[in-house]
């Protein structure tokens, strides 16, 4: 294992564009600032990078199998296919999907599925046993149950990375009952390890590290 | 469960790789209760030499299946919607008119003929008598073009909140679907300007006003969205333009991200609260959800 807190190999801080940020190595995707085969990872973007550039210890070290479900446009999943190895990306809408594809094109053990993580028993056919960390990030009701759900694609040694997005579970509550809920949900499946607000990146979001029981 | 027929379970398995869609077809419709090591049975399966070129195969696999079906989906979805919105309007029109026809010629066959499409039903489940079968039989077209307008209806219904579910969430899918066809698509909704969807289908009534002998219009088809409708007249104008803003929006999320954002439906009942409460509780609004 390495330190607690420290960042997966791949992942760098560096100084790009004048200023120190995160970043990974590979094809540039969405017009963020490089410096040579480096580009910039913006936590105000991707709900994983806010919680690397908080220090949580997310567990990753680098080269692991990850299944992300919600990969939305693939901002952050390009970064995390950088430096990862296979990557399951299951995305639902058609619109995102088609600038996932763009981000896979470049990336050959990428692999885009336009499927619905609540039901995980029509990619189970196609993502394998066993993967390293499940990195979560859906905008849908029940947030809790999909990382539940989708427990049977994690080793029993494996790490979920969870963003809870207050908003999409009910707007009208306040945010620290929701997340309540959700972690309380979460305990049929999961142990979690941390939970930290993203409100400097994300505001009404909750970022979990949980590993399995 | 014995490996080879964990195997059979695989989107490998099936897969005649001389023929995209049969890759294609595994991807998508195939099931699995439980995920397995796929990359080792590949192999063991011999449907790839070794684990990387199995990750390669299964690269190019989703890749193309995933585009199809993007394309697929795409395409389909809302223009299916401008068509069935069209058809049922059409057929609820011509049924309408096809009525009155109806009611008219029913009259001078009997007293107390009715109107309407009610009047229709009733004549249509008559048993004709010689003299008025050319009637009933055209109630009977009537009634079934109204049939098929309830059926276009339960379509739209269906159809516009996979097309557009932020739309659909704040306008109601009849209206989120007659806007995307005024427009021509969702697409060229996305890039209008709130000020034109706010008076999409008042055409005529813009241009009586921009030829300079008409107030300019509050509204086009948004008079139908209950926060426009249920505002008093003063505050209509209002209410108009916070509800177009938000539609615009919403065109926009549909078309570019794709996700339902439950906060735009939130964000658009507080303003129209603040508007109608401008009405300080005396009139005009009570369908709009003033509830406090």
């Amino acid at each position: 294992m390495s330190e607690p807190g420290a960042l997966p190999a791949g992942v760098e801080r560096r100084v790009i564009d004048g200023r120190e940020r995160l970043a990974t190595r590979g094809e540039a995707v969405y017009g963020e600032p490089t410096d040579g085969p480096w580009r910039a990872w913006d936590p105000n973007r991707s709900k994983l990078g806010a919680m690397l550039e908080s220090g949580m210890d997310t567990g990753l070290e680098g080269g692991e199998t990850v299944l992300y479900l919600g990969a939305a446009s693939g901002t952050t999943v390009s970064h995390v296919a950088d430096v990862a190895d296979a990557t399951y990306a299951v995305e639902f809408a058609p619109r995102p999907a088609r600038d996932l594809l763009e981000v896979a094109e470049g990336r050959p053990r990428l692999f885009p599925l336009l499927k619905d993580a609540r039901q995980p028993e029509t990619y189970a056919h196609v993502v394998e046993t066993d993967v390293d960390a499940i990195v979560q990030d859906v905008a849908t009701r029940g947030q809790a149950r999909v990382a539940v759900e989708n427990r049977r694609f994690l080793a029993d040694d494996g790490r979920l990375l969870l963003a809870v997005k207050a908003r999409s579970e009910d707007v009208t509550r306040d945010p620290d009952e929701v997340f309540a809920d959700v972690l309380t949900d979460l305990e049929s499946a999961y142990e979690v390890l941390e939970e930290r607000r993203l409100d400097d990146y994300h505001v009404d979001h909750l970022g979990v590290v949980a590993r399995p029981r | 469960m014995n490996e080879s027929e964990r195997a059979e379970a695989g989107w490998f398995a099936a897969v005649d790789r001389d023929e995209p869609d049969s890759v294609r077809r595994a991807l998508e419709n195939g099931r699995a209760d439980g995920p397995a090591d796929w990359p080792r049975l590949a192999v063991e399966a011999g449907f790839a030499a070794d684990e990387d070129a199995y990750y390669d195969s299964l690269h190019e696999a989703t890749v193309t299946a995933t585009r199809a079906a993007v394309t697929e989906r795409e395409r389909a979805d809302d223009r299916q919607l401008v068509h069935a919105v069209r058809a049922m309007d059409d057929c609820r029109r011509t049924a309408n008119e096809l009525a009155e026809r109806l009611a008219e010629w029913a009259g001078t066959l009997e007293a107390e003929a009715g109107t309407g499409l009610e009047y229709a039903r009733v004549l249509a489940a008559r048993d004709p008598e010689p003299h008025e079968s050319a009637v009933v039989s055209l109630a009977g077209r009537v009634v079934d073009l109204a049939d098929e307008a309830d059926d276009l209806h339960a379509l739209v219904e269906r159809l516009a909140p996979t097309v557009a579910p932020n739309l659909s969430a704040l306008a109601g899918p009849v209206l989120a679907a007659r806007l995307v066809s005024l427009a021509g698509g969702l697409e060229s909704l996305a890039k209008k300007p709130s000020g034109t969807i706010q008076v999409l289908g008042a055409e005529d009534a813009l241009f009586a006003h921009l030829r300079g002998h008409a107030p300019s219009p509050k509204h086009g088809i948004i008079f139908t969205h209950d926060a426009v409708r249920g505002t008093r007249r003063e505050d209509r104008g209002s209410a108009a333009r916070a509800v177009a803003g938000k539609l615009a929006i919403a065109a926009r999320v549909d078309h570019y991200a794709g996700d339902y954002r439950p906060e735009l439906e939130t964000e658009l009942t507080e303003r129209i609260e603040t508007i109608q409460a401008r009405a300080g509780g005396a009139d005009g609004a009570d369908d709009g959800g003033n509830d406090e």
